[in-house]
């Protein structure tokens, strides 16, 4: 492999956090229920193919996009549809499976990816259900099977707080992940761009790897993000798109092309400050929580997160790990009153800022709960967002523009090149507490519904 | 801090829709989360958040103030004993006495006038009281001379809030510095009474002079203090605005803590600097013969660059455009004061004008930016 050059990512933020997973691998044994929820999915609009008491296997087509109907969502298991839970305006909001004892898949045709025509490969992706891993910028959407895309990308780590190792996730999966890759350079007839954490040495899998141009980053989060790794390489302009897959998702899809089942087993980090032993699980992507983390939390009110503290999605404890997430992360809920601590000193507190102590003798790591620490003001301090944020995009002018519903000058100001995920540390650290990634939520929902 | 808790969560129901001082509302809450930070979560976005929050920032730049307003109000009573040539004999605590009794009415005055206007108008518009005010509340006294009539001082500052800020949607929307432009609306409004010798030193005798150095030359008087009293402040002047020696401190909490922007505050002193040294040159008057660095320690340039010039709403938001905005602020505030010295304020005028700028400068860098992005598309 050509050395690469280091791209040096220099603005940021890593927030360390207590309740890192140890390196310690438990084989879950298979949850009593399992979901798939259409809500993790943009812009799809769920049409069933299955009835409550229906049986499915594992592969079993669950739903389709009604907009396009050729991307299908299959079961991850197999067993009994259990419930089909609707919120608002009868939305569904997720598909609850019963699992067997033990799983039974079907069968779909094995794949010679020697002899296969690009179309029939998407075809049987399509088909097995295993085309949503696919994903596209801009937006973060299920790519569009018609589309070209320009590259497709994978970010070979994740350098969100508490995230999990994938050195470490896929360091039995070499075969896989290779056969995973050797799809997609068929779907992008090229190299695959994989970027790399160059703090550590590259791990075997990544060095043996073929068919792929490696890109190193060097910085704290976000530099694990898809979207920042694109921006510094080869920034999508309009009218473009780009492919990227996450690394367990490339196994996943390796796993298909091996062994011809839609085989959705996965590890996943159970992280956060508090959860006693903190882990690594091997389970089946949309598996309840609730087996995982019996037995293994603290007594105080908690908050489940299904993915990491800055992106993911609020769950019950009870709740389902969503269709991307590679972790499952609980901290304190933190909903008490907290008297003057405007004007604390501040020894404990986490900050960005150096206006507290904690400033001046930093912890190792910290115990940080979902409580906002103030109240939502309007954007007074500038320069805040564009200290984590290293991208070449005014942050908070596009985020006027969202607001203001200027569609032009959302384009103009690079929102084909952002997502909710790279605004989440500016989140973090705004001391208006602007939710800014529901505002880019916004914006992007706003340039779907123009393009449409 | 239970009980207090508990006695808050009692009476809210008053100040809620339906309750008895319903119309207090956004006043109640305001008290409430001062004493308080909410119990409120996230529930969507980012679950953690950053210990920060505007209290915590506002508080901070009026702990920054606190330097310059101590000397200040020592100052007070310094140039009043001085004026009575009866420094030799009184004590500091007397000195200080005196100028704390002098200080006093005037924050009364600007915190009642101002929080009464800010808590009203988050009533009427049904938003939470920002902490704005908090800061401008401290710098509107400090800019003032210290004999400006109360009522003078109200109306200004019910000027400043309403037609500076409220009415472009509060803090955070407002274009210009609301305490400059309480410093504004005065000198233009009582010109007689705002000018001149009469109104910086508190209860002098009518015989003796009390003119800033700046205004001192404007009378003719071809002198200047010694750098010494120049640099620790004993001189006649707006109440916090003598001391560079205690807003330098002030300057370091704020850079210190990375609240204020270095990139404007030294691009200020940059700006005042070369310019001075480009005066230094002509000889228009003797205002362009004082030597560069002591133009830096008078008028309130340093107090305008370090607490003014960094306002984060009303200045350059843009990287790059920090640098350009509070380079010309520095540049026209030593123009200003050095071409036409009936306006010894130049350092309030160059903030003010280039609080006009400061959109125009970020549009033409962001305008940069998207030019970059489409020519890269082509």
């Amino acid at each position: 492999m050509p050395e690469s050059k280091i791209i040096k990512i220099k603005k940021g933020l890593n927030i360390k956090l207590e309740g890192e997973a140890e390196k310690i691998f438990i084989k879950e044994p298979l949850a009593e229920t399992y979901a798939v929820k259409p809500t993790d999915f943009r812009a799809v609009v769920p049409k069933l193919d299955v009835q409550v008491k229906e049986e499915v296997l594992a592969g079993t087509r669950l739903f389709h996009d009604k907009k396009n109907p050729k991307i299908n969502f299959v079961s991850p298991i197999s067993g009994r549809v259990e419930a089909i839970n609707r919120g608002e305006r009868r939305r569904i909001i997720e598909i609850i499976i019963r699992a067997d004892k033990e799983i039974r898949y079907k069968q779909f045709e094995k794949i010679e990816l020697e002899n296969i025509s690009k179309t029939d490969l998407i075809n049987k992706l399509l088909k097995a259900g295993l085309w949503p891993f696919i994903q596209q910028k801009p937006f973060n959407l299920i790519a569009n099977p018609d589309d070209k895309p320009k590259v497709i990308f994978v970010s070979g780590f994740d350098s969100s707080p508490l995230a999990p190792d994938y050195d470490f996730i896929l360091h039995d999966e070499k075969k896989s992940f290779q056969k995973g890759i050797d799809v997609l350079t068929k779907l992008a007839s090229g190299k695959i761009h994989l970027g790399v954490n160059a703090r550590f040495p590259l791990s075997k899998l990544f060095k043996q790897l073929k068919g792929v141009e490696i890109h190193e980053f060097l910085g704290p989060h976000p530099s694990g993000n898809v979207g920042i790794q694109i921006h510094h390489i080869n920034p999508i302009n309009k009218g473009e798109k780009v492919w990227f897959v996450n690394p367990q998702d490339v196994v996943t899809i390796g796993r298909f092309v091996e062994k011809g089942v839609y085989d959705a087993s996965k590890i996943i980090a159970l992280c956060g400050s508090e959860i006693l032993k903190p882990r690594y699980y091997k389970i089946i992507n949309g598996t309840s929580i609730k087996n995982i983390i019996k037995d293994n939390i603290t007594q105080n009110k908690l908050r489940f997160i299904t993915g990491n503290v800055l992106t993911g999605t609020k769950i019950q404890s009870k709740g389902y790990l969503g269709f991307y997430d590679s972790q499952i992360t609980v901290i304190p809920e933190g909903d008490q009153y907290k008297f003057m601590a405007w004007v604390a000193p501040g020894f404990k507190k986490y900050s960005n800022s150096r206006t507290f102590f904690s400033g001046l003798i930093p912890r190792k790591k910290y115990k940080l709960d979902a409580n906002l620490n103030g109240e939502e003001r309007s954007f007074v301090v500038s320069g805040q967002y564009e200290k984590v944020f290293p991208m070449k995009i005014f942050p908070v002018f596009l985020l006027k523009a969202i607001l203001a519903n200027d569609i032009e000058k959302m384009e103009k100001l690079g929102i084909y090149e952002v997502c909710e995920e790279d605004f989440a540390l500016c989140e973090f650290v705004c001391s208006s507490k602007i939710k800014v990634q529901s505002i880019i939520s916004k914006g992007i929902d706003m340039m779907l519904k123009e393009m449409n | 801090m239970k009980s207090l808790r508990r006695y808050v969560d009692r009476i809210k129901p008053n100040f809620q829709e339906g309750g008895k001082y319903e119309k207090l509302q956004s006043t109640f809450e305001a008290f409430e989360a001062f004493l308080f930070v909410p119990n409120k979560t996230s529930q969507i976005g980012t679950h953690i958040h950053d210990a920060i929050d505007m209290k915590r920032t506002m508080a901070i730049v009026v702990f920054a103030l606190l330097p310059a307003t101590l000397f200040g109000i020592y100052n007070i009573g310094y140039q009043h004993f001085v004026s009575l040539n009866e420094i030799y004999t009184v004590g500091f605590w007397q000195i200080f006495w005196f100028g704390f009794i002098e200080f006093l009415p005037l924050v009364v005055v600007s915190y009642v006038v101002g929080l009464t206007i800010e808590f009203a108008s988050a009533q009427i518009r049904g938003h939470k009281v920002n902490e704005g005010y908090l800061v401008t509340g401290m710098l509107i006294p400090l800019i003032m001379p210290v004999d400006v009539p109360l009522w003078m001082l109200a109306v200004a500052i019910a000027f400043a809030v309403i037609l500076g800020k409220e009415i472009f949607g509060g803090t955070g929307m407002n274009i210009f510095n609301p305490a400059l432009v309480a410093r504004a609306f005065i000198f233009f409004s009582y010109p007689s009474q705002m000018s001149g010798t009469s109104v910086w030193i508190a209860d002098k005798p009518d015989a003796f002079s009390g003119a800033t150095p700046l205004s001192n030359i404007a009378l003719g008087n071809l002198s200047m203090p010694d750098f010494h009293d120049l640099f620790f402040g004993f001189i006649p002047g707006s109440i916090g605005e003598t001391s560079t020696f205690c807003i330098l401190i002030g300057a370091l909490i704020l850079l210190i803590t990375g609240i204020a922007s270095f990139k404007i505050m030294f691009s200020v002193f940059l700006g005042g600097y070369f310019m001075s040294l480009v005066v230094n040159f002509t000889n228009i008057n003797f205002y362009s013969q004082i030597p560069a660095y002591e133009h830096l320690l008078l008028g309130g340039f340093a107090f305008g660059a370090v607490f003014m010039a960094t306002d984060p709403v009303t200045a350059s938001q843009t990287n790059t455009g920090k640098y350009i905005y509070g380079f010309l602020i520095g540049l026209l505030a030593i123009l200003i004061r050095v071409v036409n010295p009936a306006y010894p304020e130049g350092m309030m005028f160059a903030i003010l004008i280039m609080n006009l700028f400061a959109p125009l400068i970020d549009h033409y860098i962001v305008q940069a930016n998207i030019n970059k992005r489409l020519k890269r598309q082509t």
